[in-house]
This record gives structure tokens, C-alpha cells and sequence, in this order.
């Protein structure tokens, strides 16, 4: 099932996935169609450059290690990433550990240059390496009850210095949608410009669904599990109100503290401008179709 | 019935004695320093952090990190003019002379502050006016910094004998500027996070020392 999905920011696709974007928006009846179209041409071409390898692992939230922002840079070398198992239980065919070593011999590494959209109203582009994380749940054996699918980052006190403060309830957990968790755009990382991942990005293996907000793609994973019921999400349990369980990128839904309307672009220095958001950051035509019928003011 | 009001010993004497002395010196040096000097050793920090997020000093996103260090200063700059009477009175420590200095310091760094959230950091216009109505931090955070304005006005010799006493009355509005600017920190923080309630803590518990009666701080000052 690997390369299912393939790179859109290249710059022979950049004028048609702009003419595209623009056509589909203006018969979709968006309101604000034409200026959409018009942003997401310019978004698409400034997208193209994928950001430094500074800007992505110095630039980090991994609240493991500090709420600073440079805090996982500094700290996180404290974290052993070999050896490395994921538990994956639940409804699945196969439960059990399974070894890192053992995932990566049976998984096809590609690279997918992503954009990156933080809650905060920030971006970046980033070049990850990695395998579809349908194909490892597959390895698994999805049972046919399964609706979700739960996250859990590692919790290691003496690693990670800043769990020593009950800054979110640890460990940090996240869930995705069964449909959410297997579309091809969802892959699980191990590298990023073809070098193996940064403990501060999540090492040794971690989550990018890059429709969502970034605090989606949990770092570091150890545990996935297969579930009927929709799971706990850290961010929603420290407030409910801020952060829901899909937390699709939507710059038409503000977060209560800040407008999602906009971002700023990492690397543009102290006069960077800001740019327009795009609706699920630009993924709107691989995956609008998730939630078709659903009330995304009410399911944030 | 307590030990300060027992006797008290020779030793315990000498050190209260040296203890005085130390403040006298401390005192004596202070009155030294001019207060020009105070100005310009408070505002140095403010071009430093501009070359620094200039020159990639303050990591890759430098707009929110200079944002940010500026509304630090400014809180800690509210704090320390906070510290200045209950120093005085509990400690003998005479800062009172460079109180005016801290406060339009303070006044200084919140404004640049806001300036750098308006030109670099927001930037759009109709954006701005939609968080200063919709996202309470910032209301809240603007009406600290709209409170400290009135008290930067009337920090001169004109203004305070102009006022008279009704100028007191007014330099009392500092003490809402601190919480409200305190509240804007713990409100913006994500998670729960020690270093903002940290601040709000230091403010009420420099506030809650005001409250305290004079007979009391007189009789542990003696001691």
C-alpha cells in the first residue's frame, strides 16, 4: 500500500493544482471562492521550499522535555530510542510488541514533503521520511469491530525532564478515526531530509497526519491501540473547550484564544508576513471527503 | 510570650546592629547612583533583544520570542517597582528614588511590547480588532497597559505637585495594571504552566503585604 499518495508540491503540479483548487472551490458555492483559489496558487508555490533543518529541530512543542519552544532541542538527547517496541493491542489480529527493527524490515520507507501547521498559528514544510501507517496496522490485523485508533507517547520521568510538571496529564495521548488513521496521506515518520528522525521531532517513530493541527502527530510513539470507542486526546482533556477531538486544520473555525485565519511561516526572520490558511492545509481534495455531512463548527 | 519579646541577648544585638549598618551602606550607595543611570542600564536590554532576533539570536521564529521577552520584562520590571515599599518598610532599604525610573521603564516595555504584537507579530488590521473584542488575553492585556498610561503621564515633579494628594489615589491604579498584566500571562499559557502564576503569585503576595497593619511590620522590624 506504500506510495499511495504522491507529492503535489512539485513545481510542474503547482500551476494545475492552483487552477484546480480554484475551479472545484468556485462550483463548491464557497462564498469567498475566487480569493481562496487565489491564495492557495501563492501558498502552493511558496510551499514548495521545504523549511531548513534548523528551523524544524530547533523550533519544537514536545512538552516532554519544556514548554519552550528550544527546550526539546536542549533536552531531548536524554531519551533512549534503542531499543525501541511499539505495543499494539486492542482489536487487532496480532497483538504484542513489536520491535522497531521488526516494523521497519516489513514497512517501505518514502519521503512526503508535508506542510506543518501548528495550533498556534504557525508553519513549516517539512521533508519527512516514513511508511503509511495503514500498512503497519495492517501488519497487525485490523479486526473488523475497530472505529479508532489511540496513540501513546512514551513517559519516561527520568528522560523527560519536563513531565516532571503537570503541564498536560502524561503520558500524551492521541486518537485518529479508523478512516482517519488509514488514509494514505497519514504515515508514521522515522526521518526527516533522509537522516534518521531527531529525538526533538519525535524520535524514534512518530505520527504526521498533516491535515490536522500538529499536536496531532504524536511524537515518540510506544503504544497504538485498536478501539470501538472514540479515545481521550491529551490537549482535549486539558481543555475541552480549545481543542476537540479532530482538530482538522480550519482557518474558518478560531481557536477561542487566537484566529486560525492566518499563520506565519517559520524562517522569514523578524519581518515575516503572514499568509492565509488553507482549509485541512491544503489537503482539502485528498481528504474534505472524511467529513462529508458533518458539522466542522461542532466537530473542531 | 514569644522569643522577639523576650530579652534580648548581646549576640542577637550585634547582629542586628551589623545588619543596620549593611543597609545604612547599602543606602548610602544608592543614593550615589544617579538616576539617568538607571534609565539607560533598563533600557539597554530592549535594542539587545532586536539585534538578537535580527541576527537569529532568538531562534527561527524571532516575533513571538522578542514579543514575548519584552511582556517578560515589562512584568518584571512591574514587580520590582512593587518591591520598593515594602523594602523600605521591612527591609530599611531606601529605592524610592528610582521608583519613577521602574515604573516609566515598565511603561516603556509594555508599550513596546504592544507595538511588536501590532506591527510584526498580527499585522492585519481588521485581524487586530477582531482579537482585541474576541480573545479576553488581549482585552485583558490592553487594559493593563491602557491603566499604566495615565500613571506614565503624571510621573513628573509637575504632575505630582499639580495632583497632590489625589496623585497617590491615582499611582494606585499600578496595583490593577499588575494583576491584570500577570492575568494576561497565565491566560496566554497552554497547558498548566508554573512560570506565569509565578508572576501573579509575586503581585498578590507584594499586594497582600501592603495590607498588612503598620503596628505589626513595626514591632518585627525591631526584633
Amino acid at each position: 500500500m506504500a506510495f499511495r499518495w504522491t507529492n503535489d508540491l512539485r513545481p510542474e503540479d503547482v500551476t494545475p493544482e492552483a487552477v484546480f483548487m480554484n475551479r472545484r472551490q468556485l462550483i463548491g458555492g464557497l462564498a469567498a471562492g475566487t480569493i481562496l483559489g487565489s491564495t492557495g496558487m501563492a501558498q502552493a508555490q511558496e510551499a514548495l521550499e521545504p523549511n531548513s533543518w534548523e528551523d524544524i529541530t530547533t523550533y519544537c512543542n514536545f512538552y516532554e522535555f519544556g514548554t519552550g519552544k528550544d527546550d526539546p532541542a536542549k533536552y531531548a538527547s536524554s531519551l533512549v530510542t534503542d531499543p525501541w517496541s511499539v505495543t499494539i493491542d486492542g482489536l487487532v489480529d496480532r497483538p504484542g510488541d513489536y520491535s522497531l527493527g521488526d516494523i521497519l524490515s516489513q514497512m517501505t520507507v518514502e519521503e512526503r514533503l508535508y506542510r506543518f501547521r501548528c495550533v498556534e498559528a504557525w508553519s513549516m514544510v517539512v521533508p519527512w521520511n516514513g511508511f503509511e501507517l495503514a500498512d503497519l496496522l495492517e501488519l497487525a490485523g485490523v479486526q473488523s469491530g475497530a472505529k479508532y485508533v489511540a496513540f501513546e507517547t512514551a513517559y519516561r520521568p527520568k528522560e523527560m525532564p519536563g513531565t516532571l510538571f503537570p503541564v498536560l496529564d502524561w503520558p500524551y495521548v492521541e486518537g485518529l478515526r479508523l478512516d482517519e488513521a488509514m488514509h494514505p496521506l497519514t504515515i508514521m515518520a522515522t526521518g526527516l531530509y533522509g537522516k534518521p528522525l531527531p529525538n526533538q521531532n519525535g524520535a524514534p517513530l512518530r505520527l504526521v497526519v498533516p491535515w490536522k493541527y500538529g499536536f496531532k502527530s504524536i511524537k515518540s510513539v510506544v503504544k497504538i491501540t485498536l478501539t470501538d470507542t472514540q479515545p481521550p486526546t491529551s490537549w482535549n482533556k486539558a481543555n475541552p473547550r480549545e481543542y476537540g477531538f479532530y482538530s482538522n486544520v480550519n482557518p474558518n473555525v478560531d481557536h477561542p484564544r487566537w484566529s486560525q485565519a492566518s499563520e506565519r511561516a517559520i524562517g522569514g526572520g523578524l519581518f515575516a508576513r503572514r499568509k492565509p490558511t488553507l482549509m485541512y492545509n491544503g489537503y482539502e481534495e485528498e481528504v474534505a471527503g472524511l467529513y462529508d455531512g458533518m458539522d466542522l463548527s461542532k466537530n473542531f | 510570650m514569644t522569643a522577639w519579646t523576650c530579652r534580648k541577648t548581646s549576640k542577637s544585638d550585634a547582629i542586628r546592629k551589623e545588619l543596620l549598618f549593611m543597609v545604612d551602606q547599602i543606602n548610602a550607595t544608592l543614593r550615589r547612583i544617579p538616576t539617568w543611570l538607571v534609565y539607560v542600564l533598563l533600557l539597554l536590554p530592549a535594542p539587545y533583544f532586536l539585534y538578537l532576533g535580527a541576527t537569529g539570536g532568538l531562534g527561527v521564529e524571532p516575533i513571538n520570542a522578542l514579543e514575548r521577552k519584552l511582556g517578560e520584562v515589562a512584568l518584571q520590571l512591574i514587580v520590582f517597582g512593587l518591591t520598593v515599599t515594602p523594602l523600605k518598610r521591612w527591609a530599611g532599604l531606601n529605592l524610592q528614588k528610582f521608583r519613577r525610573a521602574i515604573g516609566i521603564m515598565a511603561f516603556a516595555y509594555a508599550a513596546m511590547h504592544l507595538l511588536v504584537w501590532l506591527v510584526l507579530d498580527v499585522q492585519i488590521l481588521s485581524q487586530i480588532f477582531a482579537d482585541l473584542v474576541k480573545r479576553p488575553y488581549i482585552t485583558v492585556g490592553l487594559a493593563g497597559f491602557l491603566l499604566l498610561v495615565p500613571l506614565a503621564l503624571t510621573s513628573n515633579n509637575v504632575s505630582v505637585k499639580k495632583l497632590g494628594p489625589k496623585w497617590r489615589v491615582l499611582h494606585r491604579l499600578t496595583y490593577v495594571a499588575a494583576i491584570l498584566g500577570a492575568a494576561h500571562y497565565v491566560m496566554l499559557a497552554k497547558g498548566f504552566q508554573i512560570e506565569p502564576l509565578i508572576y501573579l503569585g509575586l503581585i498578590l503576595g507584594l499586594l497582600a503585604l501592603r495590607r498588612v497593619p503598620k503596628s505589626k511590620s513595626r514591632r518585627r522590624a525591631v526584633a
